[in-house]
């Protein structure tokens, strides 16, 4: 058939510039996507997704209850049938960046493969379906694998024992200053200040204040390390400790820790470590051996446990001999062949208490142990040595390209700036914005709070070389792009299901729930 | 290595790119003295089969043939698969954090969704994304009281969830705000008079449990109605909110924040955690409320969409000054009961309520009918004290059969005769009336 409008495509070059144009440097294109409304604004009237078994019994609550208690329906659920959840809840996932989909570097919060086998093992009846006041008769499986996880936890760690219960990081942190005000309050005062460096973890603040300390900031050096003099000047008798994330959050080791521990232990304070960054030195050196008294891990970074949406974590704490009897319950403890837990304060008359209900986020516990299980002392150590080659790698490539603001050695994570693109205009937002377009998560951004307009990247050994190369060829096309025409950069992203949203208006006018007839346009 | 995807050829080249030797000079930033000079005592690495045998042996030794009789905090219940199925697609169980909000829509409007959820079984205006958990909220809305009201007293009632008032102790202690517990009377209910004459101007916040520990459905209407006669805030606690689908919501009965699990909902028991905990509030309180919150909002061409928002009251920014240090919470639990509650929807969450409730009373009756009254005289939902003797020797009699038959209270209240034998067992749409049945005739024999 003739062609009755003479147009002639040029498949060729469309092809071309469709590929230049709509395929980012991490392969990122744009695919069938649905809108998608609330679950809210959905569904019809009778329609259910459940199945349930009868009653069993003609009991009336109307009986039993008084009738203010009582509601025969909760106003305002939806009703939908099974599909109409699985393809809205399929949708929504879609919307979503996951480790699965790409490339997700950022920093401070190791966000590296969560692997299968430990999802396949944390779902075994035997583990999902314990229940926690089962006789310890019926559990000698889970406590045994708690056992061995808090054995594991200590030997990396350098410390004498562990406590798995704190529900997250955080939790760990507030559950190591009370350790250490504990033992202070034991010898007879539980004093006032807790010094925290610029570079240091942004809950450990406010983990010291619930604590009752004033926070006593300390600056660190023009290489990103904290200096013995530094501590010195602000080391006094009413400082119950000092706490350090090493590697700090700039990627850095702190190289002075021996004596700055040195300097705190002269004046009977503490040394507390975040643990955050662990992955840096797994098989490679111990916080235990370096003169911290307290460290706390997260598992769901280090020992890669998964957190949709940010959590569940876990966040055990590692101790030092004469910190032990503060710690909180439950213990696991190990008699012969026979696992039990030390629940009863007055097996450890000292204990600081609970800290969550039950034993702590137990699913998390079987898998950390099984990736430790699988990596070995020698996949543990490699794990260091392929997370710190991998940030190295990433700084020799784009070193050149953006703002490098501290020299010094980095080790797991890499903290750059944006100021070369100061003429351009092109901020660090802009910069992660247009990171998703090609295909990336941006790195983390504004974050040390220490470094201005921070983008600090942090790898972790589950990514390959060629990943890692093609994301720094987004980061350079950027810096580029942003010199040639950076209202481009600006305008970004432009392939996810959202544009730039507006942040502003969610906190001054906030809405955050579904009401019936709710316009949010 | 399979996580560790480099080769030796990628090694030698990234080194070379880097300036580094070796790989261990690539820690020359760590003083030699500092280094761990040999390899970790730990077992030898195992390959994936070793692995997946050697942990299959291990949950093995955990009993879980029959469902549990044991609540007290955490409950049984069927998980449609549906809900681990949705959950186990990477992209939401991977998803950090969502820093990102254009590409986190699909977290942050399943967490808008569970905040709407929490309000609407809550009766309340606003909630968080969720909680480490039921213990810690309860903590967290104590601590919060005493923010709100500037008052240093907190009063709690001996039927809530020991392990939570134990939590909560050690939450306040360092903040030097006191505990009053007061006791509960035969019923199971907490004790009113006792309530009232221990509020006064300085209790920040009066705490329930509803229903409580003993499985009883608690007098909210009229503790709250003390709490208020003294301008403090009644807060209400619930572990088991499948009993949401067929109580009130604690918000239509006074109480100005509402805590707890859902668990119950798409959470297995998995020995004690992770599940989700929510916190919900009336509006005016909204600024002093912990944790993350999602909110709703436009982008730039005009379209809804989801961020996290309100966050100044976050260590974010105040750093010191925030209103509590919590960084994560437990968004992945908080989509399982997302999910779940989806399912259930309007029809089916008043039908699991009563059917959990039917249950309850199937279970009442069969232990009524092996001579083993109910403790207490409240109204139970599906969770109940029964009088069965020796209730250590009896859960270590049933343990050898494979049965949770209950937590003894006596555990828990060592210093209160009436608990002496006293042993809380749940039924749940687990437990069918033949199980029931015949574990009361065990509980028995």
């Amino acid at each position: 058939m003739a062609n009755p409008t003479g147009w002639k495509p040029d498949m060729e070059k469309g092809a071309a510039s469709a590929a230049r144009d709509e395929v980012g440097l991490g392969h990122a294109t744009r695919g069938l996507a649905f809108e998608e409304g609330l679950l809210f604004e959905r569904g019809s009237r009778g329609r259910t997704g459940v199945s349930l078994p009868k009653r069993g019994s003609e009991a009336d609550p109307a009986r039993e209850l008084p009738a203010e208690l009582l509601r025969p329906e909760v106003d305002g659920l939806p009703e939908v049938g099974e599909l109409e959840v699985v393809r809205h809840f399929t949708r929504l996932s879609t919307w979503n960046w996951g480790i699965d989909t790409g490339f997700y570097p950022l920093g401070s919060c190791t966000m590296k493969y969560n692997p299968k086998s430990s999802e396949a093992l944390a779902r075994l009846p035997g583990f999902a379906g314990a229940h926690p006041l089962a006789h310890p008769s019926m559990a000698q499986g889970a406590l045994e694998l708690m056992y061995r996880l808090e054995r594991a936890l200590s030997e990396i760690s350098g410390f004498d024992a562990t406590s798995l219960s704190p529900a997250a990081g955080a939790q760990g942190e507030l559950c190591g200053m009370m350790v250490i005000r504990a033992w202070h309050t034991a010898r007879g005062n539980p004093r006032k200040k807790v010094l925290i460096p610029d570079t240091a973890h942004g809950t450990n603040p406010a983990s010291s204040a619930l604590n009752g300390y004033e926070v006593v900031p300390v600056k660190s050096g023009e290489d990103g390390r904290l200096h013995p003099d530094a501590v010195r000047a602000v080391m006094d008798e009413d400082v119950a400790a000092i706490m350090i994330t090493n590697p700090n959050t700039l990627g850095i080791f702190e190289t002075h820790i021996a004596e700055i521990a040195e300097i705190v232990h002269a004046k009977g304070g503490l040394v507390y470590g975040d643990g955050a960054n662990m992955n840096a030195l797994l098989g490679v050196a111990r916080p235990g051996d370096m003169g911290f008294d307290v460290m706390q891990f997260n598992l769901h970074k280090t020992f890669a446990t998964p957190h949709g949406g940010g959590g569940p974590g876990s966040g055990p704490v590692a101790v030092k001999a004469a910190l032990v009897p503060f710690l909180p319950l439950p213990v696991v403890a190990r008699e012969g062949e026979r696992y039990r837990l030390v629940t009863d304060p007055a097996e450890r008359p000292q204990t600081i208490g609970k800290l969550r209900e039950f034993w702590g986020n137990f699913g998390m516990f079987v898998r950390a142990w099984a990736l430790i299980r699988e990596l070995g002392p020698d996949g543990l150590r490699s794990t260091a040595h392929l997370a710190v080659l991998n940030a190295n790698y990433v700084r020799a490539l784009l070193a050149d390209a953006y703002d490098l603001p501290y020299g010094t050695d980095s080790l797991h994570e890499v903290v750059f700036t944006d100021k070369n693109l100061k003429p351009t205009g092109v901020t660090t937002m802009d910069v992660a914005k247009r990171l998703i377009d090609h295909g990336f998560h941006p790195p983390t951004v504004y974050f040390p709070l220490v470094v201005h307009g921070a983008l600090m990247i942090e790898p972790t050994e589950t990514e390959s070389k060629e990943t890692l190369e093609r994301f720094c060829a987004a980061m350079r096309a950027i810096a580029e792009e942003a010199a040639t025409s950076p209202e481009a950069v600006k305008a970004a992203p432009t392939k996810p299901v959202r544009a730039r949203l507006d942040e502003t208006r969610a906190a001054r006018k906030p809405v955050l729930r579904w009401t019936p007839g709710m316009k949010v346009e | 290595m399979r996580y560790h995807p480099h080769t030796e050829g990628d090694v030698r080249e990234m080194l070379e790119a880097a300036g580094a030797k070796s790989l261990d000079d690539l820690f020359r930033s760590i003083p030699a003295p500092l280094r761990l000079s040999r390899p970790l005592e730990l077992p030898p690495a195992a390959d994936e089969v070793t692995l997946l045998a050697e942990l299959r042996r291990l949950a093995a030794r955990n009993d879980v043939e029959h469902p549990p009789f044991v609540g007290a905090g955490a409950y049984p219940h069927h998980v449609p698969p549906a809900v681990d199925q949705l959950l186990l697609r990477g992209e939401f169980f991977t998803a950090y954090t969502p820093y990102q909000p254009e590409i986190s829509q699909g977290t942050l409007q399943a967490l808008f969704e569970w905040q709407t959820f929490v309000c609407l079984l809550t009766g309340l205006e606003v909630a968080n994304a969720s909680m480490y958990d039921g213990a810690t909220a309860m903590a967290e809305a104590a601590l919060m009281a005493t923010r709100v009201t500037g008052r240093s007293k907190v009063v709690v009632s001996a039927a809530v969830h020991p392990e939570y008032r134990k939590v909560l102790a050690t939450y306040l202690r360092s903040s030097g705000d006191r505990i009053v517990t007061v006791p509960y009377g035969a019923d199971g209910r907490t004790d009113l008079a006792a309530l009232k004459a221990a509020v006064d101007q300085e209790t920040a916040a009066v705490l329930v449990g509803y229903p409580n520990f003993f499985g009883v459905v608690d007098a909210l209407p009229e503790a709250a109605a003390v709490a208020h006669a003294q301008g403090a805030l009644c807060v209400s606690v619930t572990c088991e909110a499948v009993a949401l689908g067929l109580l009130q919501g604690p918000g239509a009965l006074g109480a100005d924040v509402a805590v707890g699990t859902f668990q119950s909902f798409g959470n297995p028991v998995s020995f004690g955690g992770p599940a989700p905990g929510f916190f919900a509030l009336r509006e005016e309180h909204l600024r002093q409320m912990p944790g993350r919150i999602c909110g709703a909002t436009v982008d730039k061409q005009g379209r809804r969409g989801f961020v996290l928002t309100l966050s100044t009251r976050e260590q974010h920014i105040r750093r010191e000054r925030a209103t509590s240090n919590i960084c994560t919470n437990a968004g992945l639990c908080a989509l399982a009961s997302t999910i779940h509650l989806a399912l259930l929807g309007k029809k089916g969450l008043a039908e699991l309520a009563r059917v959990n409730y039917a249950r309850g009373r199937l279970l009442a009756e069969a232990m009524e009918r092996q001579g083993c009254p109910s403790v207490f005289s409240g109204p139970a939902f599906n969770e109940r004290a029964f009088e069965v003797g020796d209730a250590e020797a009896v859960v270590e009699r049933l343990a050898a059969r494979g049965i949770a038959a209950g937590a003894p209270l006596a555990r828990f209240y060592p210093d209160d005769p009436r608990l002496k034998g006293a042993l809380l067992c749940v039924a749940t749409e687990l437990h069918d009336p033949e199980l029931i049945d015949l574990f009361a005739k065990a509980v028995r024999s």
